[in-house]
């Protein structure tokens, strides 16, 4: 059995509001990707998180900006959410020199440390080794710091999430290992490649609490990740939250979708999180629709202000391919 | 002489290693060890490398590890990331296939893929080599995959005052660096300067001048070589002889100062010919020498099989003296 979470914290207004606001960011930035994408302005294959935005907004808005994420190629919504700044994200994307690597890393591999965005693999499965170092460092330091692993379902059958939870639990790290659960690995359905049916039934195994988490409920997302984060910080060790949700534009942008039938996507966006959680602010009276209107219209300015700056930057020089291999520069 | 007043003593490289992790630990908080068996409750390492650090420094900085490679590196990466000096063992080279993605997609690339933003300076610790009759799956030199892989470092130093120097180099190494233990060199004692510092990481000890040959090797297999040459020196062949020490960046100036000087060269090495790192050494120096040399370059290296158990063919699959003197001879012969 999955556990039930017994203390739920709940966001005060001013916090649903940010969370909200993460997520309308995530869904602007997503949709002018894609936008950009179909105009031809960029070229590179882009994962998108469309319909799975409460997870990293509600996670982030219990964050500090020293805590760290390790992330995957399905990634950017966790930066975004952790307020990494668009006009380097986008140059990155757009492949140059301004880019937060400089153009050698692209969406897949994002960094930027000022932010906590420590690490982005294009590898299924490689952010949770990885996270356990930092968190392991935090250890050492002496800090409360936390470091969050994202990675998805498909990930949690390959070797590296099982090596990772077992050691995380055994040094009682501080990481919490979120676990999108979009029904998908790649275009495999769950049940067809994941022998348990739910993914934090296996947090049993390392002797650390695992949750199912309702992912596209902001509120549920911040309950249990508020436990998660406390446990951490208090030195008790990881937690394991598998987050159930959908993603609305399959595995790559651009693929046919025709292993999922068009009806059970429907449904699903159908429940998309945005609108709801939007009307739920305003029914509770957080914030009126004039004033949502207002945060949209300030965050589409803040991406369009972020695509137009990355679109003026230069292209990275051929030399760029000689340097960054070492610290120092390998001779011409 | 200034030779003179260096305090030597005997010590193998087992203790070499032992003494620059004890150095460096102390000098630099920083400096962290992880691996299976590492800390003194294991053993102290599987065959005591890392003996007395984890009683001297703590449990949190030198810390034994599940049977996990990917964890190992994937711990190693972060904390080096994070401002640590992680030193970490992968028990034996062939379970670096067990972490091949940590090493070479992560640490070796994080650097260039993050625009520079990430270091991740750590060492990778890792033992092997043919001659105990451990086969197929525990003694392979795969220094070459590592070598091809650009962003990490790769050491395969042979005496015990190489090992202490050019770990405490690559431990305060800005990259990754692995550095290859080779079975025999960690046991055999040799002189060793008792105050031994930091030896540069990518550059070749020239260890006897010749005029005749130049013969390029690293690791336990520098003691064959030593033998084979002790034989051409009575035959009246003078070799010149090179211990590569880093692998990669090698040392290409040495390298080829002494091929241009000699004429011929030489490439021994344990790992498999077919693409070893002889392969690259003879092709670039037949790219920069060509014409100047008076002999095709040799290489000798083990057979296109896997390291065999039974003795007679593990004896049969490592380079042998005569295999050396043999080749040394005909190369000589030429030009």
């Amino acid at each position: 059995m999955s556990q039930t979470l017994q203390n739920r914290a709940s966001p005060d207004a001013a916090t649903q509001l940010d969370i909200y606001r993460r997520m309308i960011r995530i869904e602007r930035n997503d949709d002018a990707t894609r936008t950009q994408i179909r105009r031809g302005r960029i070229t590179a294959p882009y994962y998108s998180a469309r319909g799975q935005e409460c997870i990293p907004a509600g996670i982030s808005s219990l964050l500090n900006d020293d805590d760290k994420i390790c992330t995957i190629y399905r990634g950017i919504q966790d930066m975004v959410a952790k307020n990494m700044p668009l006009r380097p994200l986008w140059a990155e994307i757009c492949g140059r020199v301004d880019g937060t690597c400089k153009g050698k890393g692209g969406p897949m591999h994002l960094t930027h440390p000022e932010t906590g965005v420590m690490v982005t693999t294009g590898i299924v499965g490689s952010s949770m080794p990885i996270a356990n170092g930092f968190a392991w460092a935090s250890l050492l330091d002496g800090t409360k710091q936390v470091t969050v692993a994202y990675f998805g379902d498909g990930a949690s059958n390959i070797g590296a999430f099982h090596e990772a939870l077992n050691l995380a639990s055994v040094w009682k790290l501080p990481v919490i290992f979120v676990c999108a659960n979009n029904g998908f690995a790649e275009h495999t359905r769950y049940e067809n490649g994941t022998a348990v049916d739910q993914i934090s039934k296996r947090a049993i195994g390392y002797g650390m609490p695992g949750y199912t988490v309702d992912g596209n409920d902001p509120l549920d997302v911040y309950a249990h990740a508020h436990a998660a984060i406390e446990r951490a910080r208090a030195g008790e060790g990881p937690t394991l939250l598998e987050c159930k949700t959908f993603r609305f534009m399959g595995h790559v942008f651009g693929d046919a979708d025709g292993y999922m039938t068009k009806e059970e996507k429907a449904e699903a966006m159908a429940k998309d999180p945005l609108p709801l959680f939007r009307q739920k602010l305003i029914d509770d009276g957080v914030a009126t629709a004039e004033q949502l209107d207002a945060l949209t219209a300030e965050i589409e300015a803040e991406v369009n202000d972020a695509i137009e700056y990355a679109m003026s930057c230069e292209f990275p020089s051929d030399d760029e391919l000689r340097r960054d291999v070492f610290a120092e520069e390998i001779p011409a | 002489m200034s030779t003179d007043t260096v305090e030597m003593v005997k010590m193998n490289g087992l203790q070499a290693i032992n003494a620059a992790l004890m150095e460096a630990m102390e000098a630099d908080s920083k400096v962290l060890v992880l691996g299976e068996d590492i800390a003194d409750n294991e053993g102290g390492g599987v065959v005591g490398v890392t003996k007395g650090l984890s009683t001297k420094f703590g449990t949190d900085r030198v810390k034994s590890t599940p049977i996990s490679e990917q964890a190992i590196i994937g711990a190693a990466i972060g904390a080096a990331m994070a401002g640590y000096k992680p030193v970490a063992e992968i028990m034996l080279m062939n379970f670096t296939t067990v972490a091949m993605d940590m090493i070479v997609n992560h640490a070796a690339k994080l650097r260039f893929m993050s625009g520079g933003q990430s270091q991740v300076p750590m060492v990778i610790r890792t033992l092997t080599g043919a001659g105990n009759q451990t086969a197929g799956q525990h003694a392979d030199f795969y220094e070459a995959w590592f070598a091809h892989t650009a962003g990490i470092k790769v050491v395969i130093p042979w005496t015990p005052a190489d090992f202490k120097g050019l770990y405490l180099s690559a431990i305060q190494d800005p990259d990754p660096v692995m550095i290859i233990e080779s079975g025999k060199t960690l046991f055999v004692p040799m002189d060793t300067p008792v105050n031994q510092g930091p030896i540069p990481l990518g550059k070749a000890n020239v260890v006897m001048p010749g005029t005749d040959l130049t013969l390029v090797s690293y690791g336990q297999m520098m003691f064959t070589v030593m033998q084979a040459v002790e034989e051409l020196g009575k035959a009246g062949v003078s070799v010149e002889v090179i211990d590569l020490r880093t692998i990669s960046p090698w040392d290409k100036e040495t390298v080829l100062a002494s091929a241009e000087k000699t004429g011929r060269l030489l490439v021994v090495h344990e790992a498999g010919k077919n693409f070893g790192p002889g392969a690259e050494i003879a092709a670039t120096v037949q790219e920069e020498l060509f014409g100047k040399l008076k002999a095709p370059v040799g290489r000798l290296g083990a057979p296109y099989c896997s390291v065999p158990f039974a003795k007679k063919l593990e004896d049969a699959f490592l380079v042998q003296p005569p295999a050396i003197i043999a080749e040394a001879k005909r190369l000589a012969a030429m030009g």
